[in-house]
C-alpha cells in the first residue's frame, strides 16, 4: 500500500530523514518506535505533505506522492493526527468533525459523524463544547475522529498516548485497533511508549537519529534484547 | 436632545471603521500581517463608487456592488503579489511591504487622476427626520443599516459556510488545516477578497457621509480602524466591529464637546492607552493551551 525508499528530508540545514526506507501492506498496523528527535514525526509530515523530501520515492497505491501538496494526499486516503492533537480550540467539536471531512462532497458525512460518536460516546456528551476545553485523552480522541472522517484509507498516528494516563492510553490503543479491525483502516503509528505500541502493531522499524536501524515483526523486537535495553526499560 | 444625535452620528461614522477594521483583524487573524495598505483599498473603493455614480450614473447599490467587486479583486491581487511570497519571511518584511504597496498604490492613483479631491455625488436622497428629539439624516439610517447587513453577512460566512469555516481553521492553525485537506492558499484569497471588499463598502460609505474623496483619504481612517480592530482585540472578528463603534462614539463625543481638534489625537490616544493597559483587547484573551 505504501512503499517509502530511500528518502531525504531537510529542516533547513538539518538532514532529519536520512535514506529511510519503510513499507506498510494492506489493513496492517505498523509501528515506528524510536527516541525523541529521531525523525518519526517528521517522516509522518512527509507522508501527509507538511514537508517535501529532498531525494527518494514514495509511492502510495503504486502512484508517487512525494512532494505532492497536503489536500491532494488527504483526499487520495491518507489523514493524519498530528502530534499534539492540534485540535481546533475554538471550534466546537462537532464543527472539528465537520472539518475532517472537508474534501468529502458526498451525503453521508453526518452518518459518519454519528459513526465517530459510537466510536467515542465522549464526544458525543461534548459535541457542542469547545474543543480547547476538552481533557487531553478528549481532545486526542477529536483529533483520531476528525482524521476518520475522511475515510482514510491509512490513517498516520503521531504519539497517540502523548502526555495522556495510563488507563486512557489503554483506551485510546483499544479504539486504534478497533479502527483497524472494523473500518479495514491501515495505520502507520508512531510511539515513544514502545511497550504499548509494539503490542497491537504486526510489524515495527527503529528509527535512530534519522536512520531505520531495526525492522521486523511486533513478537521479534519485544523479544530483542536492543529494544529491551533501550526501549522497553529493560 | 442634541446628544441623540451625536450617538447617531458616531454609530454611523463608527460603522465605517467597524467595516474596515473587519479586514484587518481578519487578515491578521489568518496571517498575522498588519496590511497598511487596506486604507488604499478602502481609497479605491470610494473612487470606483463615485466614477460609477457620477460617470456612469449608476444608484447606490449598483455602485456599492462594483465597488466590493472591483475591492476584493484588488485584495487577492495585492495578496498574490506581494504578501504570498513572504508567508515565510520574517513578520517585519511583510509589513515593510506592505506600507511600500500602500505608498504605491496612493501614488499610483495620483500619477492617473491627480491629487485633487472630488466631490460625491448625492446618491441618495438627504431628508432629516425627527427621532426622539434628534434630526437623524436618512443617509446615516441608510449607511448604518447596510453595514449591519453587511456584518450579519459576514458571521453567517464566516461561522456557517465552507469557506468560513476553512479561514477559522486556517486562521488557528495552518497546517492542522492542511491535513484536513483545506486549500491554504485559496483561503487565504478568500479573506483578502472579503475582508477588501467590506473597505470598499465602506469607501463608499464615506463618500457619501462626507461628500469629499482625494487619493490619500484612505490614510487616517486606515490608521483609525487599525486603532479600532486592536482596540477590540486584533483578530476577532467581534472585536472590529465593537471597537469601530467605540472609537467612532468617543471621536464624535470630543467634536460634540468643542474639542473638534482633538478628535483624531482622541483615536491616537485610546492606541496608546490600549497598547499599555489592556494590549489583547477589549475582546482578547490570552491564549492557553492543553497539551
Amino acid at each position: 500500500m505504501l512503499k517509502v525508499d530511500g528518502i531525504d528530508v531537510f529542516y533547513g540545514n538539518i538532514h532529519a530523514l536520512k535514506g529511510v526506507s519503510i513499507e506498510v501492506l494492506e489493513g496492517e498496523i505498523v509501528t515506528l518506535i524510536g527516541a525523541n528527535g529521531a525523525g518519526k514525526s517528521t517522516l509522518l509530515k512527509t507522508l501527509s505533505g507538511l514537508l517535501k523530501p529532498k531525494n527518494g520515492t514514495i509511492l502510495y497505491e503504486n502512484m508517487s506522492i512525494a512532494g505532492k501538496q497536503a489536500q491532494t494526499i488527504v483526499k487520495s486516503g491518507i489523514s493524519h493526527v498530528p502530534e499534539g492533537r492540534r485540535v481546533f480550540a475554538n471550534m466546537t467539536v462537532e464543527e472539528n468533525l465537520e472539518l475532517g471531512a472537508f474534501v468529502r462532497k458526498d451525503k453521508e458525512i453526518q452518518k459518519d459523524i454519528q459513526k465517530v460518536y459510537d466510536l467515542f460516546p465522549r464526544l458525543y456528551e461534548r459535541r457542542k463544547q469547545l474543543s480547547g476545553t476538552l481533557s487531553g485523552g478528549e481532545q486526542q480522541m477529536l483529533a483520531m475522529g476528525r482524521a476518520i472522517m475522511a475515510r482514510p484509507k491509512l490513517l498516520l498516528l503521531d504519539e497517540p498516548s502523548m502526555g495522556l494516563a495510563p488507563i486512557m492510553v489503554k483506551t485510546i490503543f483499544s479504539i486504534i485497533e478497533e479502527i483497524n479491525k472494523t473500518n479495514g483502516t491501515t495505520i502507520l503509528l508512531v510511539e515513544q511508549n514502545a511497550h504499548m505500541a509494539l503490542s497491537v502493531a504486526k510489524r515495527g522499524y527503529v528509527i535512530e537519529t534519522g536512520r531505520v536501524v531495526l525492522t521486523g515483526s511486533a513478537q521479534d523486537l519485544q523479544s530483542s534484547d536492543e529494544i529491551k535495553s533501550a526501549y522497553l526499560g529493560g | 436632545m442634541e446628544w441623540v444625535q451625536q450617538i447617531v452620528n458616531g454609530i454611523s461614522l463608527g460603522s465605517i471603521y467597524a467595516l474596515i477594521a473587519l479586514g484587518y483583524t481578519m487578515v491578521y487573524g489568518i496571517i498575522k500581517l498588519i496590511n497598511f495598505a487596506h486604507g488604499e483599498v478602502f481609497m479605491i473603493g470610494a473612487f470606483v463608487g463615485f466614477y460609477s455614480i457620477a460617470g456612469w450614473g449608476f444608484g447606490f447599490f449598483p455602485a456599492l456592488l462594483l465597488a466590493m467587486t472591483v475591492c476584493a479583486i484588488m485584495g487577492m491581487v495585492i495578496e498574490r503579489v506581494a504578501y504570498r511570497r513572504l508567508r515565510n519571511a520574517t513578520r517585519i518584511a511583510a509589513l515593510i511591504t506592505a506600507i511600500g504597496i500602500s505608498l504605491f498604490i496612493q501614488y499610483l492613483v495620483i500619477y492617473f487622476r491627480g491629487a485633487q479631491p472630488e466631490a460625491y455625488p448625492n446618491v441618495l436622497s438627504n431628508k432629516t427626520f425627527d427621532f426622539f428629539g434628534a434630526q437623524i439624516s436618512s443617509q446615516s439610517v441608510m449607511i448604518l443599516s447596510t453595514s449591519i447587513v453587511l456584518m450579519l453577512l459576514l458571521q453567517f460566512i464566516v461561522h456557517k459556510t465552507k469557506v468560513g469555516k476553512a479561514m477559522r481553521a486556517v486562521s488557528h492553525d495552518m497546517d492542522a488545516a492542511r491535513l484536513m485537506g483545506i486549500n491554504v492558499n485559496t483561503t487565504i484569497s478568500a479573506t483578502f477578497a472579503i475582508g477588501s471588499s467590506l473597505a470598499g463598502a465602506a469607501g463608499v460609505f464615506f463618500g457619501v457621509y462626507y461628500t469629499k474623496i482625494e487619493p490619500l483619504m484612505g490614510v487616517i481612517p486606515g490608521l483609525k480602524a487599525f486603532v479600532a480592530a486592536v482596540l477590540g482585540g486584533i483578530g476577532i472578528i467581534p472585536g472590529a466591529m465593537v471597537g469601530g463603534l467605540v472609537l467612532g462614539l468617543v471621536e464624535t463625543v470630543v467634536s460634540a464637546f468643542g474639542y473638534s481638534l482633538w478628535r483624531d489625537a482622541a483615536a491616537f490616544i485610546i492606541l496608546i492607552l490600549i497598547l499599555l493597559f489592556k494590549p489583547s483587547g477589549i475582546f482578547g484573551k490570552n491564549a492557553r493551551e492543553k497539551v
